[in-house]
Parts: structure tokens; C-alpha cells; sequence
């Protein structure tokens, strides 16, 4: 690798001894600043992976509505709101009995249970059946259908996950706006493959985050400087491949965060039993299975991510976070793929194991103990943009909050080795860095130390 | 690409001709298209050299400019490109039929080029012809704007997925057949044929090779052959330059050139019409008629607003009118995917390959099946399972539709696997009118063989944005209101 | 070691002197960099223009001279007038630059300059600018050099550079246009990905990687006319891929050591330039060297056709995307062998073998089907020809 480190960690040298809370209170602080200065029509925060976005959006909401100014909260997903409404009414019954949230939903709705009961919730279609909320918050799909009102505050969710032509629909609505997400998840993306609109400062393809400080390049942009989901041994790597120019700390030490196992059996699990105790050990394993082209489906690969799993269930895996120990259950692993052909494989492979498989779109924003990732380029002779994308192998690899387990054929440095980042170049479209291929090679050179070859 | 495609393509290497991806023709073929295969001179952004253009094989009208550096000839040529194409566009507005509150064209006009390359060209000078203006200092013959804004029109059209306005020749062909060379080597209308419509006792991959040779065939344009060139054109275009003006030798420079531009753009233009006979004996897939309606009402809308002497497209689309295309296209994408494999089981192949559709009989029926809805209503709702030995990956709760029945949705209820295949049980809605009991037939039938594809439109909204003037902050606010301007219409063109 | 691989690069290369490296060489290099053959044939210096000709497959790059005039027509119109639109269009980029740009066009001042003296002048002459840091200046033609395979070459040169404010910027020239601020992906690729070339050059020229920038300055044809417009493009991503493709050049010696010891492509030029050496000589030697041939060959390497004509037979050859659908199988007779269960595939091409199985199935039945309800369909429109429910409102 020939790629520039030098300038990478300047931001983490820091003071001697590193206080991870009072650093993300810190920054913390002055996001919240700078938003109800109202200076700003727009504050931006990028938030690097389980860096504690929901608590800010909740903290920031709650500030808001304190000063009893109505607030509009956009959200990318039905799911999204909804945990944001179960964790903001929480919240809001402690501090501010008051104050009521007006969820407004798609017609035809129902409510999950967390959020249906909740006494400071109202949920419907109509906004003016929400009466005045003190907080009222939507989809962005749902909020671009509100007409004829602004609200004095708004936060956008998810930000980057937002195209900026639901941003354009929308945005009449605020006076001023919260922006937060992580910038290193998968960009939004067209079923449209056009060069229309590329270098045009409001390209509606591009998220709504990047559209936003194009046209307003005074804005200010935070960042949140801790995760508090990775583990140590996750903080260099993932900076290094996905945040090469901010950077970020873990908020556990080393040693802080642990996986446990029980006694390894030996025998035809002897490679798998390898790989855990590897991951145990330093928090990663790359199990590689002999070089060889392959269908999506490789079977092979679907088995060992299968099996992996499986003997983790087996061992009795134990998640460690300072003095606190938790049996590792099926529902606290995930396991990731690039396609949708690749989770169903995985699936059939696990029988009735209740382990969460998905693709990378949907697994981003989750957080689980152990991950196991069948690696995008595994098995595969050629790579595509859609293989190389550094978002995707951003969310495989940093859902974890104790180890993640990589599956791959052998051969994915030769494959990069051939696929270096050069195509075609758009003017005035300013260049998302770190590149996929850069960021896959930095990560590959981090698992082969992590490495357990079958047979 | 898909593995049926991919697949096709390897047959096609061993059989030595090209083989079939489509058993329907999935674009629409206008009765009297036109067929237009222009050149460019070599270096310049776009410099009209020459046009074949027309309507009928026999009779082609051939555009030149002997000089393509020259503003005057390249307006010159615009001028007589426009005498072609705007009285071709004009004549489709007459005939026309009631559209709700208001009439569409009964049928409406159709560009074809040789290639993607030739839409480029299409879409630039639509771009350098629409700004001029008739009257001022730089005043050009009245067709041209008028020619620049059909051109633009053209263009913008060949955007949309599924669009027939503008084809490119090359793209329409590869849709149905499958070569034994690369998708880039089939961009050479030439080579592609050859693999369609190989000579006989040759091979398809002997023709392409004969074919992909400039001097045999020369290219397709819009690019010349960099040796034609060099070695006939300019010296062709040298002795124009210092011949004095009607002269004869002037004459004779300008016969030449017609001459040697003439023979490199005749056997494209043969090549265009063989091209196009051969999409014909395809039958039209059932989504055909509907997709150029909509070209039709586009053009109704537009030959309405070019006539009430609309303003030229602008440069670029602004914030808001660029989210308003980017969902017309995701949403004509959609629609167009799923309409093209309902049409053709060769299409639907390649879904049924990745679990995405399954093909089966059905072997039970609960017709009459009634269940409360969400307001506790009665409602109609038959169960229908089917075996198939496809491989299924569709998971209970997606929803499906029947190639056959296209109007009924079916939810995917349960899929259980049997010993020979996979039994999936399905939730019927829709396509069944109001009666209580469904009318006979509307409900799939016993025995009936049926093929159910989850690949469907997708429900994309229409977006609410914000009016034009009320562009917001974060997409830098209302734009300045697009006013063709004179500096527009002077633009330098050479 | 380095001697031994230069020995060995040489004898490789023969008689002939070495092809020139540029920066479109350099950038080349991107093109296909897991091809052995193009890597050696390149670094060799071996001309392989004449090479393709010479055993019957003839690359087809021919330029039009309508293009070639149009560049320089270009090229002379920015340098008028004491450069005076090249000065206009830097103070455009760099509004807070002096008035006065001071230019040097180093090919002027002295042709006659041995290579080394004229490259040990201009590297001196940008070193003292940019330590001086004051002003701005334009060089014109500064001779570059740069390490390829472990020799230091001297890049053609092609190229302006800007010293502004302590930095050294590469303006790059290009006759495509740029039309309502958009310009081909392709060619904006070409330029920016030669620029990574010319950046690397300048900083192991001024032994500082930090005194040129990862950015270029475009400067290309507005709209439909001849006036030049400027643009910055950011180029990391194509610095890293060419620096990292330089790296891999460094540890040829692997590649060589594979081959067999005499192998050499030596032309045997005659005294008018002409290959005399038997052309099936040069062909068994060519097959040697591994090659990975894609169809995007075509657009980039003068050896394409022979190694098309070499790839028939393999998936390959059909384009990549082809291959990866078809589970990677090399040949298409294997695929088709197995789609069609005439040949049992080994173990390792179980799956890929069972999907082709499942796809050759489905080919035949789909086609089967349609040519049966063909039948039906000239009797009538099918049952259900009403249009499909739209997808929205
Ligand atoms: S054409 Fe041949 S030598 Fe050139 S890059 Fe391709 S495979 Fe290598």
C-alpha cells in the first residue's frame, strides 16, 4: 500500500490521558451550541459508527422542545422513526410530561407495540389530527406530502442516507436543521444510471448532506469523536479504511470488551473453532477457504458462514463489556452479504437458527455482539463498483460490539491487485474519498494477521 | 447481463450466429421511422459533416458540408436538416384522437440512429441549433431553433427507459440478440449484424471480423474513419477551400466530396433498414402499444407547446426539475422492467433462474374464500397454490403478479417445500370486479399453468416539490429564471 | 539485482532503441495491470505498434489530422500574446495571483540541451521558484522524470506547470470540450488519470511530495467554441492508482524469472526500421508472456487483436461481466459442455455447472414456449392484452 498516513491520527495524538466521555461531551456541547444559536440555517455532524447519533438527536430534541418551539423530526424508514419515537417518549415522560410527540404515518399504519401504548404518543395519518405536538416527527417519504406549514426547528436522521431530492421536497418546511449520519454507510442510490445532472451542485442523486454543503459551503460540519458500539480493536482499522481524514476513538480501552468461549471440541471444527479463538483473542478472524471461483451462492462460503455462527451458539460464546458478561444469544449475531441471493443461501444453510441475515443496506444502523461477513469479493474473478463500494464493506465490518468473523475464498488481494480506481471522471463532482478499492485493500491487509485457512 | 444472457452468448460463439433473448419485439416500430445516420468531423465538439437521412430505404437524401469548420455551412446544413425533420415531426400532429379532457396523436414520430454515439450527437445539436434566433445579427434560417428544440426533444426522450422516440439501432438490436462477441464490440452496427444476419458460408464471427474493418465497412458515425480522413477527405475539403467560388473547380470538389461522404454513409444506411426488417418480423411484446402511447403524449404535449411558441429547453434542469425527471425515470425504469418480462418468458427466464418468478400448475383453488379487511368489511380474497419446479426465493408476503393476469396481485402466503418442487400458496386480490363470488375465469383454474413474478412495478410517488421559485436554501435557493438570452443565440459555432 | 533486470529487459527489447515512455504510457499502465505481457512488453520499451503490425494483427489508433489540427490550434491560441490566455484562466482559478505571470517556456530557451543538463536545469529552475515562493510562474515543457520498473525515465514534455504560493500544479491541455460545464467521463478519466503521472514526476523531480498538489488544471475548449475554459479536478484517486501500479513495476523481476531465459521479441530491425525477424518467431515468444485479455483491450492496447484472436474460445472474450455470470468457467466449451450435461463437471464447477444446467433449461423452454403461443397469437391478441396497471397514478 502506498497510501499518505501520515496525517491520519494527528487528530487522536490529543491530550496524554484520552476521556472518551468528556470528549463526546464536549463535542457534544457544541453541536448543540451552534444548532440553537440559530446561526446557522444548517449544522451538519458526521457520526462514525455507534458514536451515539439516536442520543444526540434525542438530546438535541429535547432541548428543542424545552423551549416549547415546535419541532419536525425526519427520519429515512418507518423503523427508524419508530425507535427514534420509543426512545424520544422515554425521554420526554421523564423530563417533560407535557410535552407530546405526534408520530404521522402512511395511511393504513399499525403501530408497533413499543410506541402504540406510549401516553405521550399520538399516531396518524393527518397532521391535524396529531393536534400541536410538541414534536412531531415522520418519514421523509411522509413529510414531503406536508403543505403549508413550517416548523422553526427540524432534524434530519440519517442524512447521508437521504437523496437530495427528498431533502428538496422537504426543506420548505424548516427554518433550520439538524443534519446527522454517517458518512462512511452506503450512499443513497438510483435504479437510473445518468450523467444528467453530474457537477450540478443540487444533483439529485447525490445524498442530501452532500447537495446540502455544496450549496452552503459555510456551514458547520461536527463530527461525534467516540463509538461507543466498536470495540477497541475495531477503533484503527475501521478510521483508518472509512474515516482516514477524521478519524475516531473507541469509547471501551483495550481489553475493555471481550468474547468468551467455551471449550473448542476439535475435529472436523477445527478450523472454525480456529477462527473464533482468534477473534476472541484480538476482535477479528478472516476464515479463508481455498482460492476458487464462484457462483454468488457459493455453498461452500454459505456453510462455513452458517457453521460459524452455529458453533459460536455452540461454544457458548460470552460477551464481555468492563465487569459485565452476557451469554451471547443467536439474537445478538448477524450475519452480512453483499446480495440478496448470498443472505437466502446463508439462510437455508443455518436451518432454523434465529440468527439475523441480511444485506448490507439492511443491516446498516443495527448493532449486534459478534458479526460474521461473507466478504463481497469472495469467490469472484472480477469486481464491480457495486463490490468495490467502501460503504458496503463499511456496515459489514462495523456492527459488532465485540468481534467480526470475515468469510472469503482466497485470492481477494489478486483480484484488487487488478482493479485499481481509475474510470470514468465527472467535472465539478467533487470526489467521495476514501475510494472502495483503497479501503478494501487497507481492511484485507488488516484480516490476513487475523487469518485461518481451511485446509 | 444476466446468466440467460450470458449463457445465449456462449451459444451464440459455438452455433456462429447470434442468438435469441427475446421472443417478442420489445420496442415500438413505427411505420415510416426516420432513419438517420449523420458524421461529424473528426476533433471538433460538433461538426455536422454529413447526413443520410429519410424516411424511405430507396430514397435517402444525403446533407453535406464541404467545409465543416465554416459557421455558415454548418447552419446552412442545419437549415436543411430542419426542412426534413420539422415538416416529418409536424405531420403527425394532425390526426389526432380524445385523451381524457384533451386529444393525443393518433401515432407520432420516430427517430432512428445507428448508435448511442448517434444520440450524443442528436442531443448536441439539438443543444447548438435551439438557442438561435431568426432575426438580429445572427439571425439564422426559421427551421433551425425549431430543428434544435425536436432534436432536444429527441434526445431527452432516449432517456427514458422504455421510450421509442429515439432509438439507437444498435441498442434495439442487442435487446433480442445475444452475439459471440463483447456487448462493446456490438456497439459496431456492422459487426452486430453480421452476427444477426451472418452471409451465407460465413460464420458470424468471420463477418464481424470483416466487418469491424474500416475500408470493408466503413463506421457507422457518427466518427469517420480516421484514413478516410486523412487520405480522401482532406484533401477533398483542401481543394474546396482554394477553389474560387463557382468555379469549376469548385464544382468539382464538391461533387467529389458528395461522392466519397456518399459512399461511406450508404452502406450504413443499407445496413439501418436490413437492421430494422429484421426487428419487424419480431410480434410486438403486449406492453408495446402502451409504452409509445405515452412517447405519443409526449409529443402531443410538446408539438402544443414548440407550436405555442415555447422557449427553448434550458442548459441545464434546475433543482426542481431535475428531482421531477429523476422520478419520471426511476418510475418509466420500473415499470418497464417488469412490463418487459411479463411479455416474454425468455425475459422472465432469467427471474424465474434467480427465484425472483416461479412457473407452475396450480393445483388448488379456494375460489370463494372471503375475509374481513382492515375495516372488517367482507372481502373476496381466493386462495390459489401452486407447484412449480422452479427454484422459489421469494418469501412469504412479497407479492406477485401472473404474466396471464396481469391485473390480479397475488401475496405469497406460505412456500413449502415437497419432494418434487416447491408448493407456494398464494392470497389473491384485485382483477375480480365486485361480486361477491368471482366471475368465472377471473380466478385462476384448476390445472391451469401459470407463471407469477415478483419482479412488478415498484409504487414510486409522485414527489410534492416545492414550486420552481421557491427552490429552498439547501438547494441554492430560486434559480434565476431561464430568459434566452442574444448571447445564447450568437453562441460561437466553429 | 536491478542491473539484472534491466539486462534482462533489455535483451527482451533487442536491438531496437526503447519506446518513449509518456504520460499516456504511464497512465496505460492502469489499463490492465494484471497483464504480465503488457507490463513486460511496455516496460521492455518495446514498440508494440510496430510489434502488432509485424506479425499481422495491426492495432488501430490512427488519428485524423482534422483532430490533430484542432489540438494545436488549440494549444497555440492559449500561448498568444505572451500567454495571455493561459494567464487569464490561472487568475480565474487563483483570483489573488499577480497580474504578471512570469512564464518560461523551457523548449524554447535551448533545444540543443543534453537531456540530463536540460532536466537538471528545469528541476532547478521550479525548485528555486517554489523555495522562493514569491510571484507566479508558468513553465512551459519542463522535463520530468520519473522511476518506472526501477529506471528513472524522462517523461515527454507535454505539459505546463504552475508555481503559485510555494505550489507546483499540473495544467493539463485537452481539446474535448467542455459543454454547459460537463465534458466525457472517459476522456476527463484519460486526462486526470495522465495528470497522476505527471504529479507523481514533479514530486520525485522535486524530491518533495508535497510541493505539487492532488489536483490538476484542466484547461479545455467552452461549449462549441474555440475559447478555452478551466477547470480543477481532484486526483487521488488516480494518483494512488498509478503510484500503486509503479510499485507493482518495481517487482518485475518476478515476472521475468518465470520466463524462459532466451526469450526475447527482438524485432531485428533493418536500417529503414523494418521487423525482418520471422513474424511465427515473435508469436511463439508473445505466447509466452501471460495475457489477460478483456474487450477493453481494444480501446487501450495496440496488441488487442492478437490476443482477441488468442482469447477465442474463452469466456473472456466476451467481457467480463460475461464470465462472472458464467460462474467464471474459463473456456465456452465448458460452459456449454456442462449447461448441456455433456461433460461432467469436476467438483469445484459443481454449482456453477447445476446453475448452467438450470439456464440451459430454461433457455430451451422459454424459446419452446414462445414459438408455440407464436402460433397462437397470429389467430388473436392474448387473453389478457388490456395494459397492465401502471405502476403509480
Ligand atoms: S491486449 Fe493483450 S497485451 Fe494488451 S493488455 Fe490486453 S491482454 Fe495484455
Amino acid at each position: 500500500m502506498t497510501v499518505d498516513t501520515a496525517s491520519r491520527h494527528s487528530t487522536m495524538s490529543g491530550p496524554a490521558r484520552f476521556d472518551p466521555a468528556a470528549e463526546a461531551e464536549r463535542a457534544t456541547q457544541a453541536i448543540l451550541a451552534d444548532f440553537t444559536s440559530a446561526h446557522y440555517r444548517g449544522v451538519v455532524v458526521d457520526s462514525p459508527p455507534g458514536a451515539g447519533k439516536s442520543t444526540l438527536v434525542v438530546r438535541a430534541a429535547a432541548e428543542i422542545a424545552a423551549t416549547g418551539e415546535p419541532l419536525m423530526i425526519v427520519a429515512q424508514t418507518n423503523e427508524q422513526v419508530d425507535d427514534l419515537v420509543d426512545r424520544l417518549a422515554r425521554r420526554l415522560a421523564q423530563n417533560m410530561p407535557s410535552a407530546r410527540i405526534g408520530r404521522l404515518s402512511r395511511a393504513g399504519y399499525t403501530a408497533p407495540d413499543r410506541i402504540a401504548n406510549l401516553p405521550n404518543v399520538t399516531v396518524d395519518s393527518d397532521l391535524t389530527a396529531l393536534g400541536e405536538p410538541t414534536i412531531t416527527i415522520a418519514t421523509a417519504a411522509k413529510w414531503a406530502h406536508v403543505k403549508d406549514r413550517t416548523w422553526r426547528w427540524a432534524i434530519v436522521d440519517e442524512a447521508y442516507q437521504m437523496r437530495s431530492d427528498s431533502l428538496l421536497a422537504i426543506a420548505s418546511r424548516f427554518e433550520r436543521a439538524l443534519f446527522v449520519g454517517d458518512p462512511g454507510q452506503l450512499d443513497p442510490f438510483s435504479t437510473v444510471d445518468s450523467d444528467r445532472w453530474r457537477g450540478l451542485t443540487w444533483d439529485p442523486m447525490q445524498s442530501a448532506v452532500a447537495v446540502l454543503l455544496r450549496n452552503n459551503p459555510d456551514l458547520p460540519v461536527h463530527r461525534l469523536p467516540v463509538s461507543w458500539r466498536l470495540p477497541h480493536t475495531a477503533e484503527r482499522i475501521i478510521a483508518d479504511a472509512f474515516y482516514p481524514h477524521t478519524g475516531f476513538r473507541s469509547g471501551t480501552g483495550p481489553g475493555e470488551r471481550g468474547l468468551r468461549l467455551g471449550t473448542a471440541s476439535g475435529g472436523s471444527t477445527a478450523p472454525i473453532d480456529a477462527v473464533l479463538n482468534e477473534a476472541a483473542a484480538s476482535g477479528w478472524g478472516l476464515l479463508e477457504l481455498p482460492a476458487r471461483y464462484t457462483v454468488r451462492t457459493d455453498s461452500e462460503a454459505a456453510a462455513a458462514v452458517a457453521a460459524v455462527a452455529r458453533r459460536l451458539i455452540e461454544r457458548r460464546a460470552v460477551a464481555r463489556s468492563a465487569d459485565q458478561e452476557q451469554p451471547i444469544t443467536p439474537q445478538r449475531i448477524a450475519i452480512g452479504a453483499a446480495h440478496r441471493d448470498q443472505v437466502a443461501a446463508i439462510r437455508t444453510a443455518l436451518g432454523n437458527l434465529p440468527v439475523a441475515v441480511d444485506t448490507a443496506n439492511r443491516l446498516q444502523g443495527r448493532e449486534y455482539d459478534v458479526t460474521v461477513v461473507l466478504h463481497p469479493l469472495s469467490g469472484r474473478r472480477d469486481a464491480s463498483a457495486f463490490h468495490l463500494e467502501s460503504g458496503r464493506l463499511c456496515v459489514l465490518a462495523s456492527r459488532h460490539r465485540q468481534a467480526c468473523v470475515v468469510v472469503a475464498r482466497a485470492g481477494i488481494r489478486e483480484v484488487l491487485d487488478t482493479h485499481p480506481p481509475t474510470g470514468p471522471v465527472h467535472l465539478s463532482e467533487p470526489v467521495k474519498f476514501p475510494d472502495g478499492w483503497v479501503a478494501n485493500q487497507t481492511v484485507m491487509a488488516h484480516l490476513e494477521a487475523h487469518r485461518v485457512r481451511v485446509r | 447481463m444476466s446468466v440467460i444472457t450470458a449463457y445465449a452468448r456462449a451459444r451464440a460463439v459455438a452455433a456462429g450466429v447470434a442468438q435469441p433473448i427475446a421472443t417478442v419485439r420489445h420496442v415500438h416500430l413505427a411505420e415510416r421511422p426516420l432513419v438517420f445516420v449523420p458524421l461529424t468531423l473528426a476533433g471538433e465538439a460538433n461538426a455536422p459533416l454529413a447526413a443520410m437521412i429519410g424516411t424511405d430505404a430507396e430514397k435517402p437524401t444525403l446533407l453535406t458540408v464541404p467545409q465543416p469548420r465554416n459557421r455558415d455551412l454548418r447552419f446552412a446544413f442545419a437549415a436543411r436538416l430542419a426542412d426534413i425533420v420539422v415538416p416529418y415531426v409536424d405531420s403527425f400532429s394532425h390526426e389526432v384522437e380524445p385523451l381524457r379532457d384533451t386529444v393525443c396523436a393518433v401515432d407520432a414520430p420516430q427517430l432512428i440512429v445507428p448508435n448511442p454515439m448517434g444520440i450524443e450527437f442528436t442531443r448536441l445539436l439539438g443543444r447548438s441549433t435551439r438557442f438561435r434566433r431568426t432575426d438580429g445579427p445572427y439571425a439564422v434560417a426559421p427551421g433551425v431553433p425549431l430543428l434544435g428544440r425536436w432534436l432536444t426533444y429527441f434526445a431527452e426522450r432516449a432517456e427514458h427507459p422504455g421510450s421509442c422516440a429515439l432509438l439507437a439501432l444498435t441498442d434495439a438490436l442487442s435487446l433480442h440478440w445475444a452475439t459471440g462477441q463483447s456487448a462493446l464490440e456490438d456497439t459496431n452496427l456492422a459487426a452486430l449484424m453480421a452476427w444477426i444476419d451472418p452471409p451465407a458460408e460465413s460464420s458470424g464471427a468471420q463477418a464481424a471480423r470483416e466487418a469491424e474493418n474500416p475500408k470493408v465497412w466503413p463506421p457507422a458515425g457518427p466518427a469517420t474513419d480516421p484514413e478516410f480522413d486523412n487520405q480522401v477527405l482532406a484533401p477533398l475539403i483542401r481543394a474546396y477551400d482554394t477553389s474560387a467560388p463557382d468555379s469549376p473547380a469548385r464544382q468539382r470538389a464538391l461533387d467529389e466530396l458528395e461522392q466519397a461522404l456518399a459512399s461511406q454513409l450508404e452502406p450504413t444506411w443499407h445496413l439501418m433498414w436490413r437492421g430494422i426488417a429484421h426487428l419487424r418480423s419480431l410480434p410486438p411484446g403486449v406492453s408495446v402499444a402502451g409504452r409509445w402511447a405515452a412517447d405519443r403524449r409526449a409529443f402531443t404535449d410538446f408539438h402544443r407547446y414548440v407550436s405555442e411558441g415555447g422557449a427553448p429547453q434550458p442548459r441545464r434542469d434546475g433543482a426542481v426539475a431535475a428531482a421531477y425527471r429523476l422520478n419520471l425515470l426511476e418510475r418509466a425504469r420500473t415499470t418497464y422492467e417488469a412490463e418487459r418480462a411479463f411479455d416474454d418468458p425468455l425475459v422472465m427466464a432469467t427471474h424465474r433462474l434467480t427465484g425472483e418468478a416461479f412457473q407452475g400448475t396450480v393445483v388448488s383453488v379456494d375460489r370463494e374464500r372471503r375475509v374481513p379487511n382492515e375495516k372488517g368489511n367482507l372481502v373476496t380474497r381466493p386462495l390459489v397454490t401452486v407447484h412449480t419446479k422452479d427454484p422459489v426465493r421469494l418469501p412469504a408476503g412479497a407479492k406477485v403478479a401472473a404474466a396471464t393476469r396481469r391485473s390480479q396481485t397475488g401475496l405469497i402466503v406460505s412456500v413449502e417445500t415437497v419432494p418434487d418442487g416447491t408448493l407456494v400458496t398464494l392470497e389473491l386480490s384485485g382483477g375480480m370486479g365486485r361480486a361477491k363470488v368471482p366471475p368465472p375465469g377471473s380466478v385462476p383454474a384448476l390445472d391451469e399453468q401459470l407463471c407469477y413474478s415478483g419482479v412488478l412495478p415498484e409504487n414510486i410517488p409522485s414527489p410534492a416539490l416545492p414550486p420552481v421559485e421557491e427552490t429552498p436554501w439547501t438547494h441554492g435557493g430560486p434559480p434565476q429564471p431561464y430568459e434566452p438570452s442574444d448571447e445564447d443565440a450568437a453562441e460561437v459555432w466553429e | 539485482m536491478q542491473n539484472d533486470t534491466d539486462a534482462r529487459l533489455r535483451r527482451i527489447r533487442g536491438s531496437a532503441r526503447p519506446t518513449r515512455h509518456n504520460a499516456r504510457t504511464i497512465a496505460a499502465l492502469t489499463g490492465n495491470p494484471g497483464c504480465s505481457r503488457r507490463t513486460i512488453v511496455d516496460t521492455a520499451g518495446v514498440d508494440k505498434e510496430k510489434l502488432a503490425r509485424h506479425i499481422g494483427f495491426p492495432s488501430r489508433f490512427g488519428q485524423s489530422e482534422f483532430a490533430i489540427t484542432r489540438t494545436n490550434a488549440f494549444q497555440t491560441l492559449l500561448r498568444a500574446d505572451d500567454y495571455a490566455e493561459l494567464t487569464r484562466l490561472l487568475r480565474e482559478v487563483f483570483p489573488e495571483a499577480p497580474e504578471q505571470i512570469q512564464y518560461l517556456d523551457l523548449e524554447a530557451t535551448d533545444n540543443t540541451d543534453a537531456q540530463d543538463q536540460r532536466y537538471a536545469r528545469d528541476q532547478a529552475l521550479i525548485s528555486q521558484a517554489i523555495a522562493g515562493n514569491t510571484g507566479a510562474t508558468l513553465f512551459d515543457h519542463p522535463l520530468l522524470s520519473l522511476n518506472v520498473a526501477g529506471q528513472n525515465v524522462y517523461l515527454e514534455p507535454e505539459l505546463l506547470v504552475f508555481q503559485y504560493g510555494g505550489s507546483a500544479y499540473v495544467v493539463q491541455v485537452r481539446s474535448f470540450a467542455v459543454i454547459d460545464g460537463q465534458a466525457n467521463g472517459e476522456n476527463v478519466g484519460q486526462a486526470a488519470l495522465q495528470a497522476a503521472g505527471y504529479v507523481l514526476a514533479l514530486r520525485q523531480t522535486l524530491g518533495n511530495p508535497d510541493a505539487a498538489p492532488p489536483e490538476v488544471l484542466l484547461i479545455c475548449p467552452k461549449d462549441f467554441s474555440n475559447v478555452p475554459t478551466i477547470t480543477r479536478l481532484d486526483i487521488r484517486w488516480q494518483l494512488i492508482a498509478v503510484e500503486y501500479q509503479l510499485d507493482r513495476l518495481t517487482h518485475i523481476d518476478t515476472l521475468l524469472d518465470a520466463l524462459p531465459p532466451h526469450l526475447n521479441l527482438d524485432l531485428g530491425l533493418d536500417a529503414s526500421g523494418n521487423p525482418t525477424r520471422p513474424a511465427t518467431e515473435l508469436i511463439d515468444a508473445l505466447r509466452h508472456l501471460p495475457a489477460r485479455y478483456f474487450p477493453e483491450c481494444l480501446s487501450n492496447c495496440d496488441l488487442a487483436f492478437f490476443c482477441r484472436h488468442e482469447a477465442t474460445g474463452h469466456t473472456a472474450a466476451l467481457g467480463r461481466s460475461v464470465r462472472e455470470e458464467l460462474g467464471g468457467i474459463e473456456t465456452i466449451a465448458e460452459v456449454l459442455g456442462f449447461a448441456e450435461g455433456t461433460v461432467a463437471p469436476p467438483e469445484e464447477w459443481d454449482e456453477a455447472a447445476a446453475l448452467l444446467r438450470g439456464a440451459a433449461w430454461l433457455y430451451a423452454e422459454s424459446v419452446a414456449a414462445a414459438a408455440y403461443s407464436g402460433e397462437s397469437a397470429a389467430l388473436g391478441p392474448s387473453r389478457d392484452s388490456r395494459e397492465p396497471e401502471r405502476g403509480v397514478s
